[in-house]
């Protein structure tokens, strides 16, 4: 369980970084942030880069700063910097909340928010959390930088919108208002595992109703994303065990569950209902 | 052509000047290259945490980091761990509970531990859990290793060592 | 004669540090992955369950060897005489045949395991495909296609017993319960994976083989007798094993390959298994089917009990133990602690086109635990009665007992450790707590099992099974060097278990010094007398024993010499805290003085004493039997199907505790391995044989987080069946956690009329069964 070679780099400056991206993405050169989810696939030589364009040593990436009412994560900033609320509010309470739940604290010392994002795993807490607050992803190659919306960035199993020559710079997720309710519930076998099925969810409470609810699943599909039917199902309603039932009843007759070894579309379905409305207890 | 690198790593304050493919992990390279064995490889995919060493003042798994992205950065390992012959809390309280058998994940554990202690020797038995569930022991059923770093925890709280 | 737990006079008995641990905690253990290699190996492995090998071909200047370079390489036989076992064969390279997912092909030889690696996955394998056969039910099916031609119906063992009063008996009986149970396929998983190192040593003319084994003398023996040289040129050296469990006491047939390697090279050459080839290749464990019925008078009483067990051995058979091991543990064990008269048992072994069976931890009785242990709890459901009722009623209580199968129960306290755990466990408040649980939608179970598991069992024992290589006998060679040093050279191996600690306690009472003054060698070939290993809860009991045996000799010797040279009874001679004195006087004279006289002055003795002060001794005892009850409260999410476990309970009688710490170690270490085997671990293969569970993010083994607080009671039945009056406990933890914890599962899901038979009882089994039950209920 060795890597295969690759050429290394190791570039100071983004401009030199996606330069060398440039150069190196049609000979499925690859960018290293943490390493923490590329490093083990490369190690099974299920990925096997010809090139890695470390982009560690690119301190213009370690930014993680307020601007225009977001949070702007830079593409190495660490899981672990989450730990301890980053913004004063909700939005720091639920990255803080859902940070807990991604994988162990030494992978939460390496590994990066926004290389989650681009590795895009199907059961990414971040990449549900980025679906839930329709976050924005920054991509930025030799051909200048874009702004992909969370929704249409997400694009299957571990495949997103991001070009092979983009390096992901950065993501912006929206400040919450100071009345939003957030909960995140997740089900997995083991401490730090992938979940099986996880539910991301806010609102704000606008007298004793729900206003601009937000579901949404991951886990459970090809990639997260918001689930309609359940926000529906819990605009301007009150909170209450029944219009949480039936939220979760709706996420989970619309989603489309993956199967694998040791889980079935029905049980997968069954884990959608249940963390849906614990999300949603948990957001109260 | 395979790329080498020639880098240095600093391994408990001593340097190790090597040269390594870019592929070579951490892991390997502390062990087979600098030929500190201490630190121990038991899945290579980031699961068991039998590697776990603390890099610039972080604990990492060290088979998810390539050697060349630690070239120049201070290293702790198992090694640094005792000071000559006086061991360190955590080594003495693991041998006072019982918190190894085959001691193959031990170093990992160790390692997780200082440098979570070091950081705040006041933590909760919950973030302990949590903490320790990092790494995989297949012998102890981690009993013992929760109550040696708990001992370990109020030693070093109390400053009697560093 | 049992008690609680007796208070030490002497190093017995204490919570001694261990010995083994200084260096491990400093990281200067020594595992053989540790060492440097001129030479890594990668094996090819097949990709496909079964087919014919077409072509194997190495990339260019790659240096591979494949079977047909080690034709003069003997195959892997492992033989019973009993049984209708069938012998079957496996080359320690695949020849003309592969039979699992992961058989190794080829070796590539490389200066790097990256070198190795890059050529090993270039070399162009041809198989030509054929169907391949998973499940041990489809195995056994008419027409399957066979995994060795020999063996017809892929059945390598039938076993078959019944006693003379069985069919009378089962006619009779008026209650019958039963149940059939499934237990997946598991992996013991040490956390060091398996890896091999030999150097040609050129002195010498030898191979120096550094492996991960349980038991080395006995890889030495087979493995220069399938490459075909004499003993004497291997020297097999056991250094710092990383956990075995079972798996590392079958011979890998990567060893082989290694040795003769070096051998055929004049190098050293390594090779260090990867996790993914310990998943899919090394060995698996437990993958069984058993139907029990059992057959209770009424009073709950069982009369009689009749047994189907089919077990899955995988494409191979394991040396030594065979393909046979799991199908006979069961057979010979079934009853467990039960009185009961008459039983039949059919037990039959299959092959597939999967990963070898091995013995891991436990080697069947965690799963005919599970079975034996579910039918108390479905009869005792049936009558009306309890769980600890129904046991109470059934279990042996006067010793020594003969089973139905023969088997003899040393003395012991199965009522006794229940009824203390049952009290420790305070079943009427979990009662209330249930009930009141019950009414908030949450639901709590509490489950047990009683069990004994023979342990430290010599040769007839092994002998009963028929198997062609016998276990058995520990030797120790126990001495005092002219300074006064005293050290033990064993032949047992063990890995991780504190054996080192607990054999300086024995001896050191016994030379009465202290246990610093005593080293214990092991696993070295070249140091250490021909033995067995460490396996089967037995190296504590045997080389224990054999200790004793061999310092009770050097005692006598010491005793003896110090009676001469003191001028005093020998029964006066008094020996402590390294000295040996006359009773009642001040007359004394250092054990280092002596042993220095058994040296250096042995004129003094005049030809009373030979010279020098080593002796040797070895012990083969019948086996002894150590019992628990474990209890385990749970609570089951009834809309995920996760279960919680809130406590965990265990209450043993290993006879004497040598090492109380070491002891509560082995069984923390069993438990969590038993509550991986209930609820987490699982080896799942496709229809075609491939294996879907090659990364520890598919095989589940627990964590921190997963392991309850585990609570431990001890009671000290001493036995006249050990002679240091220990029992074995390396096993137990792992036996008797699955039954104890699926037991609490189905307590906890009463209300919905399910029943969890299967293990691991997983999210997804339980939220399927409670699916199911409430479609039927609709």
């Amino acid at each position: 369980m060795k890597p295969a070679p690759f050429q290394y780099h190791a570039p100071r400056s983004l401009q030199e970084a996606v330069a060398i991206l440039a150069q190196v993405a049609p000979a499925d050169g690859r960018v290293l942030a943490g390493g923490q989810s590329l490093v083990p696939i490369m190690a099974f030589r299920l990925a096997r880069p010809s090139h890695l364009v470390d982009i560690n040593g690119i301190e213009a990436l370690a930014r993680l700063a307020v601007e225009n009412g977001k949070l702007c994560i830079g593409a190495c900033v660490r899981h672990a910097a989450f730990e301890r609320p980053v913004v004063e509010g909700p939005l720091g309470r639920l990255l803080a909340m859902v940070v807990r739940h991604i994988a162990h604290s030494p992978i939460r010392a390496r590994g990066t928010f926004c290389g989650s994002i681009a590795h895009a795993d199907p059961a990414s807490e971040w990449c549900a959390l980025v679906a839930a607050l329709d976050g924005e992803i920054v991509a930025t190659s030799v051909r200048g930088a874009r702004v992909i919306a969370a929704g249409q960035f997400f694009a299957g199993i571990m495949a997103t919108a991001l070009a092979e020559d983009e390096v992901l710079t950065e993501v912006r997720l929206p400040l919450l208002a100071p009345d939003t309710r957030c909960g995140f519930y997740e089900f997995n076998r083991r401490a730090g595992d992938f979940a099986l099925a996880m539910a991301v969810v806010h609102f704000r409470l606008v007298e004793g109703r729900m206003f601009k609810p937000r579901v949404a699943i991951g886990g459970a599909e090809t990639h997260p994303r918001r689930v309609a039917a359940a926000e529906a199902a819990l605009a301007a309603n009150a909170p209450s065990p029944r219009v949480f039932a039936d939220a979760a009843a709706r996420a989970a007759r619309d989603v489309e569950p993956l199967e694998d070894a040791q889980t079935n579309a029905q049980y997968r379905r069954e884990l959608v209902v249940a963390v849906t409305r614990r999300a949603l207890e948990a957001a109260l | 052509m395979t790329q080498r690198a020639a880098i240095v790593l600093n391994l408990n304050g001593v340097d190790h000047a090597i040269s390594v493919e870019p592929r070579r992990t951490l892991a390997d390279a502390i062990r087979d290259d600098c030929g500190l064995t201490g630190t121990h490889i038991g899945c290579e995919h980031g699961v068991c945490g039998a590697c776990t060493i603390i890099v610039a003042g972080e604990a990492v798994r060290s088979c998810l980091m390539f050697a060349v992205q630690a070239d120049g950065k201070r290293i702790r390992t198992v090694e640094g761990l005792a000071d000559g012959e006086q061991l360190h809390p955590l080594q003495e309280a693991f041998i006072a509970h019982h918190a190894l058998q085959c001691g193959f994940c031990t170093p990992g554990f160790l390692m997780l531990s200082l440098h979570a202690l070091e950081r705040d020797p006041d933590l909760g038995d919950e973030e302990l859990l949590d903490l320790l569930a990092s790494n995989l022991c297949r012998c102890t059923g981690y009993q013992n290793i929760v109550k040696a770093v708990r001992g370990a925890a109020a030693v070093m709280r109390a400053g009697v060592v560093r | 004669m049992s008690a609680g737990v007796a208070v030490p006079t002497g190093w017995v008995g204490r919570s001694l540090r261990r010995i083994e641990d200084p260096a491990l905690v400093r990281g200067s253990g020594r595992f053989t992955s540790d060492l440097p290699a001129a030479l890594w190996v990668r094996f090819v492995r097949s990709p496909v369950a079964a087919g014919k090998i077409l072509r194997i071909v190495a990339p260019p200047g790659a240096r591979m060897v494949t079977a047909a370079d080690l034709a003069a390489v003997g195959p892997i036989r492992p033989m019973l005489h009993k049984f209708n076992y069938v012998p079957i064969e496996q080359r320690v390279l695949a020849a003309d045949v592969v039979r699992f997912v992961g058989e190794p092909l080829a070796a590539i030889l490389a200066p790097s395991r990256e070198e190795a690696e890059d050529l090993a996955e270039r070399v162009h394998v041809e198989i030509d495909a054929t169907s391949a056969i998973v499940d041990a039910y489809a195995a056994i099916a008419a027409g399957a296609p066979l995994v060795h031609a020999q063996a017809r119906g892929n059945i390598i063992v039938d076993a078959r017993v019944a006693t003379p009063g069985f069919a009378a008996a089962s006619a009779a009986a008026r209650h019958r319960v039963r149940l059939r149970i499934r237990s997946r396929r598991q992996n013991a998983l040490p956390l060091e994976p398996r890896a091999a190192h030999a150097a040609w040593d050129p002195v010498e003319r030898r191979i120096i083989l550094h492996c991960s084994t349980q038991m080395p003398h006995l890889m030495r023996t087979i493995i220069a007798q399938l490459i075909g040289m004499a003993e004497s040129g291997l020297r097999v050296i056991a250094p710092d094993v990383g956990g075995g469990f079972g798996q590392k006491m079958s011979l890998a047939a990567e060893y082989v390959v290694v040795a003769w390697l070096a051998r055929s090279l004049r190098t050293s050459v390594a090779w260090t298994e990867d996790r993914r080839e310990n998943l899919i290749a090394s060995f698996h464990a437990r993958d069984q089917h058993i139907d029990l019925e059992g057959m209770f008078d009424d009073a709950a009483r069982l009369v009689a009990l009749r047994a189907d067990v089919l077990a899955n051995v995988g494409a191979y058979a394991c040396y030594p133990t065979t393909g046979a091991v799991e199908a006979l543990m069961a057979m010979a064990e079934m009853p467990g602690p039960y009185d009961v008269r008459d039983y039949s048992c059919t037990a039959r072994g299959v092959l597939t086109h999967t990963c070898p069976m091995a013995p891991y931890r436990g080697v069947s009785r965690p799963v005919i635990t599970f079975a034996i242990e579910r039918l108390m709890d479905k009869a005792a459901a049936a009558f009306g009665i309890d769980a600890p009722t129904i046991r109470r009623r059934n279990l042996v209580r006067a010793f020594p007992y003969t089973t139905a199968t023969g088997l003899v129960f040393d003395e012991a306290s199965y009522v006794e450790t229940m009824d203390a755990a049952v009290l420790a466990a305070d079943l009427p408040a979990f009662r209330a707590r249930q009930a009141a649980a019950r009414l908030q939608g949450r639901y709590l179970g509490i489950g047990m099992s009683t069990f004994c598991e023979r342990t430290g069992y010599g040769t007839p024992a092994f002998a009963a099974r028929g198997m062609d290589v016998t276990p058995g006998w520990e030797t120790v060679v126990l001495g005092i060097d002219p300074s006064g040093c005293v050290e033990a050279r064993i032949g047992s191996s063990p890995h991780g278990q504190g054996l080192r600690t607990a054999l300086s306690q024995i001896i050191a009472d016994e030379l009465g010094v202290s246990p610093e003054r005593v080293t214990v060698v092991h696993g070295d070939t070249d140091r250490t007398p021909y033995g067995w290993g460490t396996f089967a809860s037995r190296s504590l009991v045997i080389a224990g024993g054999a200790a004793l045996m061999a310092a009770r000799k050097v005692r006598a010797k010491l005793i003896g010499m110090a009676a001469d040279l003191l001028e005093a009874a020998p029964e006066d001679i008094v020996l402590g805290d390294g000295v040996a004195r006359v009773s009642g006087t001040d007359r004394a004279m250092a054990i280092d003085a002596l042993a220095r006289a058994a040296y250096h002055q042995t004129h003094r003795f005049k030809g009373t004493f030979a010279p020098g002060l080593a002796e040797s001794a070895t012990y083969d005892p019948p086996g002894t039997f150590s019992n628990a009850c474990h209890i385990a409260l749970v609570e089951v999410d009834i809309e995920t199907g996760r279960v919680g476990i809130e406590k965990f309970l265990v209450a043993e009688d290993a006879g004497r505790l040598i090492n109380p710490m070491i002891v509560d170690g082995q069984i923390h270490g069993g438990v969590a391995q038993g509550i991986a085997n209930a609820l987490y671990e699982e080896v799942i293969y496709d229809a075609g044989g491939d294996i879907l569970t090659a990364t520890l993010a598919d095989y589940l083994p627990p964590t921190a987080r997963e392991i309850p607080p585990i609570a431990l009671h001890h009671r000290e039945t001493l036995t006249e069946a050990s002679l240091t009056k220990a029992k074995g406990v390396g096993e137990g933890g792992t036996i008797g956690a699955p039954a104890a914890l699926i037991n609490a599962v189905n307590d906890a899901l009463a209300p919905f009329g399910v029943s969890i038979d299967e293990i691991p009882a997983t999210p997804q089994r339980i939220r399927d069964a409670l699916r199911a039950a409430a479609a039927a209920k609709a």
